[in-house]
């Protein structure tokens, strides 16, 4: 079996995380229901003619992408894998518009074939002349992971040496309209909107892109090496503290070896009770948050990892992600976990390279 | 003829997007696919319906574009001759 | 060398029949499920024809036997008709005795329910339920549900090559020991949206659609589910499993041509087959049969021949579309054509690609368009999506 490294990464979300450096920039936003993605300037890195026609999330995608390429000094991946829980919703909503709107005439081609799911993933690919496999996973929140899953196998089995793995998540303002009709995005009422001890429903929404590199060496850029990733649809909340402990058990890790634990809270108080119980199994061990700075999305697991990668590499914990006082001189092992409305529980097993 | 071409331009732009270009930028014979304008095979059936829905002329096979969208001229002359609004 | 993947059942519905029987009947009958458009408003009723399957939504929900408050839509009732009877034909009485996983796939999840509410939502609070069920990953959540599976549930989207993609991640989680079994598969409702999307294209056929005819007209749009039980060999010992066919090889390549078009020469799906033969360590005159992904648009039938030609050379083994018969089924199109696949093989016949009556003037393909009975050891299937995703599964008698 080879191993797996993060070589490069990519982040586009609503901090100012696009340029290199890690949380230099932070703001907190506890007033919004919606944090929208700081834009990067595309003009750089995308040629006019393409990027006409690119709705924000594929603009998102190829940057994040290309950053994380050109840290590793990747040009070509083996595969380019993808995850978005809710695809290119901007553009579909665009095009299922004017098809309700002026009753299914006039209508052009160009928001529907940017609506696919693989738009992403396949405009990457365009843009590298990349003809290697190309996946897109679109499984809610274990979208990334299911993405991970089978780069992590296939450069495992000596498959492909190296793969670019990202997930993308947009807003669109139907989409959000109709998420807060449901409740799934905190209410108005609900504000100053706290992630940790939050007693409301919903969570605050957002959107991002970020994008891994990974190879099968270990090299000057490396970040951290993803030992396993594990998913599962459904879990009993009471079940929550053997699901991890078997997944430990599973990679030989024991509970004193894991140095952080990155949870996935969202502040919806109808589910966060899974993290509870989850951090409950590390009492001791530094545990952090990071969705009261990237907010909710299908995805925004990828920004934990992206967190954890860094926080491997520097061996420090910025304050701000803190859940506890607690610090360990190393940061060997860090185990993640995220689940979005009790469904779609993830692991990852990050550990030093 | 002269207004409708510069109509036409400035509907190009809009429709297809095309932010970097002003209509001073497009001359009458400039190729728009290819080399000059360089719109594609999407941007045809974006045109092709821009005939629809502005000029009233449907168009059923996507290769019939290939000739009327030569250029702003060639397209100005379709749509003169087969306007139906 | 791989270890084997053994294909213990499947399930289907499709516009030619809601069992696996019920499509084998037609397909060797030569019945075509191509209709005029009943259970679905569009202003395009009269101008196009559908692979509609003739079972509305209260139908389909008194069929899964749903309670009244349910919110599936009709991507996740097909699937999860079609899950329930491969999970039946392999014979699993306990879902989650082993680890089982389910890998889904759809191109719009639901989006039948999303065009039909998406402005009713705010003013009638009784349709708000379809909120949540419009992603993608729903829809599988759905089918877990349905069939009681507690583990790895994920879903692929790679238009219309989809399901071959979620047979080859089924297929390599049982090869690395991920899975003990995997129900893998697509499903996908007709939809407003996916009619009109493909109807800005202009590749919409205005009559049956005619794969690798010369003057095909463009495709057919279809609605289908269908599903594979995969195990591995282990299970099958261990269990004295029956083995319908074997997962064989399998290949994804993109075409990085265009964002919906397939290239010329067809290098994605040259690409996709020679790795598929590679994994499955056969010589192309090893493949018996080919089920075509053959949509009949004047691109696709053109690229996927010529990259044939350069697989096979001019003496490509019988292949066929089996389109003709459901129109293209977008994300479920690879997981009924596996269906078909498995059914050639245990049948010992090629499917006919009818409509078919004029050769192409490109080259000298023609497609076999009568029932044929010969023994079939390998078929070659291939499925090919926008974003140049290109996929091919070999499924094998051994």
């Amino acid at each position: 079996m080879k191993n797996c490294y993060i070589n490069g990464m990519g982040c586009v979300s609503a901090q100012k995380t696009f340029e290199s450096g890690f949380l230099e920039e932070i703001h907190l936003n506890e007033t919004e229901n919606v944090l929208f993605a700081q834009q990067p300037s595309y003009k750089e890195i995308i040629p006019p003619a393409a990027i006409r026609r690119m709705a924000k999330g594929v603009k998102m995608g190829i940057y994040a992408s290309t950053q994380a390429l050109k840290e590793a000094n990747l040009e070509q991946p083996g595969a380019i894998i993808t995850g978005t829980g809710m695809g290119c919703t901007e553009d579909s909503e665009k095009f299922l518009k004017a098809i309700l709107d002026n009753k299914e005439e006039f209508l052009t081609p160009t928001s529907f074939i940017q609506s696919t799911h693989n738009t992403v993933g396949a405009q990457i690919a365009l843009g590298l002349q990349c003809k290697n496999y190309n996946f897109t996973y679109v499984n809610g929140a274990v979208s990334l992971e299911s993405a991970l899953i089978d780069a992590t196998m296939q450069i495992g089995n000596a498959e492909i040496d190296s793969a670019l793995v990202g997930g993308i998540d947009e807003t669109a303002a139907h989409t959000i309209e109709m998420f807060q009709l449901n409740n799934s995005i905190k209410k108005e009422e609900d504000k100053p909107y706290r992630v940790i001890g939050s007693h409301s429903k919903g969570v605050v929404f957002s959107e991002g892109a970020v994008f891994f590199a990974l190879e099968n060496r270990q090299t000057e850029t490396s970040y951290a090496q993803i030992r396993d990733v594990f998913t599962q649809n459904i879990l009993n909340p009471n079940q929550a503290q053997a699901f991890i402990t078997d997944f430990l058990t599973q990679n030989d890790t024991t509970i004193d070896q894991v140095d952080a634990v990155v949870l996935g809270y969202n502040g919806d108080a109808g589910f966060d009770h899974f993290y509870d119980a989850a951090g409950s199994v590390f009492e001791g061990i530094p545990q952090l948050y990071y969705k009261h700075l990237s907010g909710e999305y299908n995805t925004a697991s990828a920004f934990g990892l992206w967190m954890a990668s860094h926080i491997m590499k520097n061996q420090e914990i910025p304050a701000v992600v803190s859940i506890n006082d607690c610090r360990k001189e190393h940061y060997d092992t860090i185990l993640l976990y995220n689940q979005y409305q009790g469904k779609d529980h993830s692991l990852i097993l990050l550990t030093k390279c | 003829m002269d207004a409708l071409k510069q109509e036409l331009k400035s509907k190009i732009i809009e429709v297809l997007n095309l932010e970097d270009v002003a209509v001073e930028d497009i001359n009458d014979n400039d190729a728009l696919f290819g080399d000059g304008l360089g719109l594609d095979s999407i941007d045809a059936l974006e045109l092709i319906v821009l005939l629809d829905k502005e000029y009233g002329i449907k168009l059923t096979d996507p290769k019939e574009g290939k000739t009327i969208f030569q250029s702003i001229e060639t397209m100005a002359a379709y749509i003169t001759a087969n306007r139906t609004k | 060398m791989n270890k084997k993947v053994a294909i213990t059942g499947m399930g289907i519905i499709s516009s030619i029949g809601k069992t696996v029987e019920e499509n084998f009947t037609a397909l060797t009958e030569g019945k075509s499920g191509i209709s005029t458009i009943e259970n679905l408003e569009t202003i395009h009723k009269e101008v196009i024809k559908v692979g509609e399957i003739k079972i509305t939504n209260p139908e389909l929900e008194q069929l899964l036997g749903l309670s009244p408050d349910n919110n599936f839509s009709r991507t996740a009732m097909l699937g999860a008709y079609a899950a329930k009877q491969a999970i039946e034909n392999a014979g699993i009485v306990d879902m989650n005795e082993y680890r089982t996983g389910l890998i889904s796939s759809t191109s719009v999840g639901g989006m039948d329910m999303t065009e039909r509410y998406f402005y009713d939502y705010f003013e009638d609070e009784s349709v708000q339920k379809y909120i949540t069920a419009h992603d993608a990953g729903d829809s599988s959540h759905k089918i877990a549900e349905y069939i009681g599976l507690t583990g790895f549930v994920s879903t692929i989207s790679t238009a219309c090559s989809s399901a071959a993609n979620a047979i080859m991640m089924g297929a390599r989680m049982i090869q690395a020991g991920k899975l003990d079994r995997v129900i893998v598969g697509g499903t996908d409702a007709l939809a407003k949206f996916t009619i009109n999307g493909f109807k800005t294209l202009m590749i919409l056929s205005d009559t049956y659609n005619t794969p690798f005819d010369n003057n095909r007209k463009g495709l057919n749009l279809g609605e289908a589910a269908a599903f594979l039980v995969l195990e591995s060999e282990e299970m099958v010992q261990q269990q004295h499993k029956k083995v319908l066919g074997y997962v064989s090889g399998f290949g994804n390549a993109n075409d990085a041509y265009h964002q919906t078009a397939s290239s010329e020469n067809g290098e994605g799906a040259f690409l996709a087959m020679q790795k598929a033969l590679k994994i499955a360590n056969l010589q192309p005159s090893d493949i018996d049969y080919i089920n075509a992904h053959g949509t009949a648009t004047p691109n696709n039938d053109l690229s996927e021949g010529r990259a044939l030609i350069r697989i096979f050379g001019e003496n490509t083994p019988e292949f066929s579309s089996t389109k003709a018969f459901t129109g293209h089924t977008l994300a479920a199109a690879a997981a009924i054509e596996a269906v078909y696949s498995i059914l050639a093989l245990e049948h010992g016949v090629v499917f006919p690609n009818m409509n078919f009556k004029t050769p192409m003037e490109e080259f000298d393909l023609v497609p076999q368009t009568t029932l044929k009975t010969k023994k079939i050891n390998h078929v070659l299937s291939n499925s090919f999506g926008f974003g140049g995703n290109c996929s091919t599964v070999i499924f094998s008698k051994n």
